[in-house]
């Protein structure tokens, strides 16, 4: 077996002439984009180089409270990031249910996954612990910021459709049940959709890496397969969790229809 | 009575003392546009809580019973009619659906077609009906549901003068036929002195400083 190539400093440098052939393009085009492709690029590398030595202390000091602090710090940039990322009005209740399904969601999805499938020990090794639930945590975040989004916009802008069914008898759950099954669906149809193409038009970043640093592609692979899974759980028990409550937010406690218009927060 | 209304206060729309509306009989509420018709409609089937006083159903205070059960047995019609997607006979279906009625047949739909004048296909696509056919198929889903009590908002807004007649006609006629009670707002006070037991006007809260001071 090839020894993995290590990249010298004057290498990773090297390939910052892409930036620079970029930058050069925008220029010579006139597109205003200079600061924002510097800025990325900086705090990219920053972030990266910040994080790598935070993986190295961990891994160091392997510890059950370090590897709490850490997901517990996910969870919060996570939650914060579903709120931001909507763009709405979601009121309190709502922001509590979006906390408490990203949290019961994600956390249960982890430990079936590390426990069960592939049986860390110990149960808080943070080689597997922490990239592993990086993956549930960032795309059950995805999921349900599309799921909040969708479930929103649609009690409003259907909600003529929803009364009217009120008025012909139904319990709030069958009167919203198409929105919340449309809000389901949109949320996790992007993980559904990345399952597909996966292997044949792109290689996912996590095997990439692992071949890279030189494990077999068969063990990268089996691994890439059960994180699929995992993540396809972790974000539909997010979503799931989330709509069923989140659908009552929207009606009182006599099943009166309340909503207002989703769009009043301007900027940000 | 069938409901009683004490103290009824909504915002600065609704100012109520007392109203009644009989058991089995047919009573129409006009009033000029935004003078809370449908906000008063919407009360009687518990979808707007008034600021304060109290609905009183069958004599039981409305705020004590469950509202889902409310409104199965006093079904409203909304002013714009809501079509969901699917086949006329899906629409037809949706109510008893809703309110967990078992089904019936398609002899059953045809007459409450029949009853609303409404010459279409029960696999037509709902969608495509045109605004009073629309309207239409709305009213023949509340019929078909066979509710004790009829809340409609402007039931034929969308209909020419003949097919109004025919349509509110034959709703009427069902209505006292099988002892039921009807609620139905009207812009037309034609129809209201004409098929109504019991008439109900509703007068905009004055507005009277404002209204002189244009002059
Ligand atoms: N929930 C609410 N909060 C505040 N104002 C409301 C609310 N619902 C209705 N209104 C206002 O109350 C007034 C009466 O509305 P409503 O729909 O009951 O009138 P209406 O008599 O049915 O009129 P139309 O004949 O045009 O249908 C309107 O000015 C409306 O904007
Ligand atoms: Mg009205």
């Amino acid at each position: 077996m090839n020894g993995v190539i290590d990249l010298q400093l004057w290498q990773m440098a090297a390939s910052y002439i892409f930036i620079a052939i970029l930058l050069l393009i925008v220029k010579a085009r006139g597109i205003s984009r200079e600061k924002e492709i510097i800025i990325s690029s900086v705090r990219m590398t920053l972030q990266l180089i910040i994080t790598g030595y935070v993986l190295i202390f961990l891994f160091d000091n392997a510890n059950p409270y370090l590897t709490l602090l850490v997901i517990a710090v996910m969870e919060a940039f996570a939650i914060n990031n579903v709120y931001k990322r909507t763009k709405m009005d979601l009121g309190k209740r709502l922001k509590k249910i979006i906390a408490f399904s990203m949290l019961s969601g994600t956390l249960l999805s982890l430990v079936y996954f590390l426990l069960i499938v592939v049986r860390i020990n110990p149960w808080y090794d943070p080689r597997y612990f922490i990239p592993i639930a990086g993956m549930l945590v960032g795309n059950s975040m995805t999921g349900i910021s599309l799921g909040v989004t969708k479930l929103v916009e649609n009690m409003y802008t259907q909600r003529h459709i929803v009364e009217s069914a009120l008025m012909l008898g139904a319990s709030p759950k069958a009167a919203a049940k198409e929105i919340v099954d449309g809000a389901f669906d949109s949320a996790i149809l992007p993980t559904i959709n990345s399952m597909v193409g996966m292997g044949i038009v792109f290689l996912p970043g996590m095997m990439t890496g692992q071949i890279l640093s030189g494990t077999s592609p068969v063990t990268a692979i089996e691994y890439q397969i059960a994180i699929m899974l995992g993540i396809l759980g972790s974000v539909a028990l997010t979503v799931i969790l989330f709509v069923q409550m989140g659908y009552k937010t929207f009606f009182n406690e006599r099943d009166q229809l309340i909503v207002t218009s989703p769009l009043k927060k301007n900027g940000s | 009575m069938l409901y009683i209304l004490k103290k009824i206060k909504f915002k600065d729309i609704l100012d109520i003392e007392e109203m009644k509306i009989p058991k089995g009989k047919i009573t129409c509420i006009v009033g000029e546009s935004g003078s809370g018709k449908t906000t008063l409609l919407r009360m009687l089937n518990d979808l707007t809580s008034s600021d304060s006083g109290e609905i009183l159903y069958d004599g039981k205070p409305i705020k004590n019973m469950d509202s889902v059960s409310l409104r199965r047995n006093a079904v409203m019609l909304p002013q714009t009619p809501a079509i969901f997607s699917g086949t006329v006979r899906e629409n037809l279906l949706i109510g008893l659906k809703f309110s967990q009625k078992p089904m019936v047949s398609d002899e059953e739909l045809l007459k409450a077609m029949e009853l609303v004048k409404l010459t279409k296909s029960l696999e037509d696509d709902a969608d495509l009906l045109s605004g009073g056919e629309k309207q239409r198929l709305a009213i023949a889903r509340v019929m078909v549901m066979d509710p004790e009590v009829l809340l409609l908002d402007e039931p034929s807004s969308a209909l020419d003068e003949e097919t109004e007649r025919i349509v509110i006609n034959s709703i009427v006629e069902y209505t006292r036929k099988n002892k039921k009670t009807m609620v139905m707002v009207t812009h037309s006070k034609k129809i209201a002195l004409e098929f109504a037991d019991e008439i109900i006007e509703i007068k905009k809260k004055n507005l009277t400083i404002p209204e002189r001071s244009l002059k």
